[in-house]
């Protein structure tokens, strides 16, 4: 076995072992100087791999939401409001492309994601499998599920992934009206006629519970969550971030007039926090496996809008090739760079 | 409401960009790609801005859009039309904002009570040409489906289109100029699309100027009622 050739292969072996921890311990000092990795810096497969994940399914979550509150588009019962929500749904397939573009910067195509979610391979909130039943429906999504989207996503600026962060911070901006725009529909209902009042706060019995399950299964029941607070993916446990939303979220549901379903929310004084009752988990798991409300709905309507459109787009590429000698949209993948980048190199001391 | 010659034309330019922007806001969640789920809710919204500003024009935009019946609407009856296919909503755009962007162009450079709306409208409609513009070449002159789909929407279209030509009495223009010159324009982008400009008549005996009058196509009737239902079963209430 030892020829010069078997030699000089462990050789190479050793020296890319060597290679890659030298690559690991350099990413890891940029983690933890708070360093932003950017896509053409080496990274554990691991690493990209669930960013890839979480910022797929995020980008899913941006195109399937615009579902159920497109479903108020044509029946909004003000002109203002009716510019108000479209003008939002606008909002949210925008974010789905500056999430599927940073999701391509780790080399992930757009295409093979998208097949991902109608192939149900990948996930999307399961928030978005509840149905739009009123409009206060389209207020109660504004305050309290993009309330928690905020809550979760903020942190997530400061993602240790800088393609990433970019586009929270530019998707928070927008977030942010959209959450103030759904409180001030409910305010508007709260202080109308009763009949509206009522709508709000249904509407608000309806999708409380399902908001704080936008945090995700509780800590010790979280598959990724340790190793993506290792890697400062997550900033915080869904657990602490769930609490810290029902604190924002009890004064103002009292500001709204509207009450929570929750006998057991009551303040702590000696936690400084709510207390709330316990979630359904059982709910949460079903929906997540497909079982929820809309669902089979939600998925149907996207492969339809995917399949009904596949001519338009073959028509694009067709005629971007017999025009600009392209060959279509969506071919061309980030470099996927091996070694670290000459910033991390510098910040880790090394030439 | 009495509808003098002032509010005719106000409601005319106003109900066709209200309807057409309520149609553009049913592909919500529908489109073929991303790019367009962003494309057709901008076009929406600006079409909505402009009725906005219009309706106003003549009294309370939300008793004008919600409390009307069908046949007190003045739009045309091209921007009422359903979506249909992505070939359908394509053409009823090319065939509407050119004609919309050579009106505004005119208005902005008149003097009357548009000039300001057309102002700001014309830069907003430019880009609306523009994109049925790009998307009529590549449907066009795509594959042989896209191409067959496209001329087939254009055709079925095209009788909705001589409507667009009868003058509005209180809007000032030249009603036979830009007849012309929409037909310049539109025949153009169909011979660059490899299309044929459709040979059929503009306007049939039903069709003219019907919509202006009030005389609307079935499918209407039943757009109003769902834009209309929520706002009507709350009479009074404010939103």
């Amino acid at each position: 076995m030892a020829t010069a050739a078997a030699h000089r292969t462990a050789r190479a072996d050793d020296m890319a072992e060597a290679d890659a921890a030298r690559y690991e311990a350099v990413f890891d000092a940029a983690v933890a100087a708070d360093e932003r990795i950017e896509p053409r810096d080496w990274m554990p497969d691991a690493y990209r791999a669930s960013l890839i994940r979480q910022m797929a399914q995020h980008a899913h979550s941006e195109i399937i939401g615009m579902q159920p509150e497109a479903n108020w588009i044509t029946r909004a019962p003000s002109l203002r409001r009716k510019a108000i929500l479209m003008a939002k749904v606008q909002d949210e397939a925008g974010h789905g492309l500056y999430l599927y573009s940073a999701a391509e910067t780790l080399g992930a195509s757009r295409e093979d994601l998208l097949d991902k979610l109608h192939t149900g391979r990948q996930k999307y909130s399961s928030i978005f499998n509840y149905p739009t039943l009123t409009w206060a429906d389209v207020g109660a999504i504004g305050w309290l599920v993009d309330g928690a989207a905020i809550t979760n996503q903020v942190p997530l600026c400061r993602c240790s992934y800088g393609p990433y962060a970019r586009a929270m911070v530019r998707v928070c901006k927008e977030e942010s009206f959209h959450q103030r725009q759904g409180y001030e529909l409910l305010l508007a209902l709260s202080q109308g006629t009763a009949e509206q009042h009522a709508m709000a706060q249904d509407a608000v019995d309806r999708w409380w519970w399902p908001s704080l399950m936008m945090f995700g299964p509780p800590d010790d029941e979280s598959a990724h969550s340790a190793q993506s607070l290792a890697w400062k993916i997550k900033r915080h446990s869904n657990d602490d971030l769930r609490r810290r939303f029902v604190d924002i979220c009890v004064p103002q549901a009292e500001s709204l007039n509207l009450t929570l379903p929750d006998p057991h929310l009551r303040w702590n004084e000696e936690r400084g926090h709510y207390d709330f009752g316990p979630i359904d988990w059982t709910e949460f798991w079903e929906v997540l496996k497909g079982n929820g409300p809309c669902n089979e709905q939600r998925l149907s309507q996207r492969r339809q809008a995917h399949d009904e459109g596949a001519w338009v787009r073959e028509a694009a590429a067709a005629y971007a090739a017999k025009h600009n000698g392209a060959t279509g949209a969506a071919d061309g993948h980030a470099d996927v760079a091996v070694g670290p980048s000459a910033e991390q190199a510098g910040m880790s001391g090394e030439a | 409401m009495t509808v003098t010659v002032r509010t005719g034309a106000v409601l005319a330019l106003g109900d066709d960009a209200l309807v057409l922007s309520h149609r553009l806001g049913e592909w919500a969640g529908h489109a073929p790609v991303l790019e367009e789920e962003v494309a057709l809710a901008n076009i929406a919204l600006d079409l909505l801005g402009q009725a906005r500003v219009l309706l106003s024009l003549a009294g309370d935009e939300d008793e004008l859009a919600y409390l009307r019946e069908e046949r007190a609407f003045r739009n045309l009856q091209l921007v009422e039309q359903p979506n249909g296919d992505f070939a359908h909503t394509i053409a009823r755009q090319l065939y509407f904002s050119t004609y919309q962007r050579l009106l505004y162009a005119q208005l902005a450079a008149g003097d009357s009570e548009f000039t300001g709306l057309a102002a700001k409208a014309v830069k907003e409609v430019a880009y609306h040409q523009d994109h049925a513009e790009q998307w009529t070449l590549r449907l066009g002159d795509g594959t042989d489906l896209s191409h067959e789909r496209m001329r087939r929407a254009c055709e079925a279209l095209w009788r909705f289109t001589g409507e667009m030509f009868q003058p509005v009495e209180g809007v000032d223009v030249d009603w036979a100029g830009m007849k012309a010159t929409w037909l310049e324009t539109v025949g153009d982008v169909l011979r660059r699309a490899t299309l044929e400009v459709p040979e059929g008549p503009q306007s049939g005996a039903w069709t003219a100027g019907a919509g202006r009058q009030g005389l609307h196509t079935e499918s209407f009737g039943r757009m109003l009622a769902e834009m209309q239902h929520l706002h009507r079963s709350h009479p009074g209430a404010s939103w």
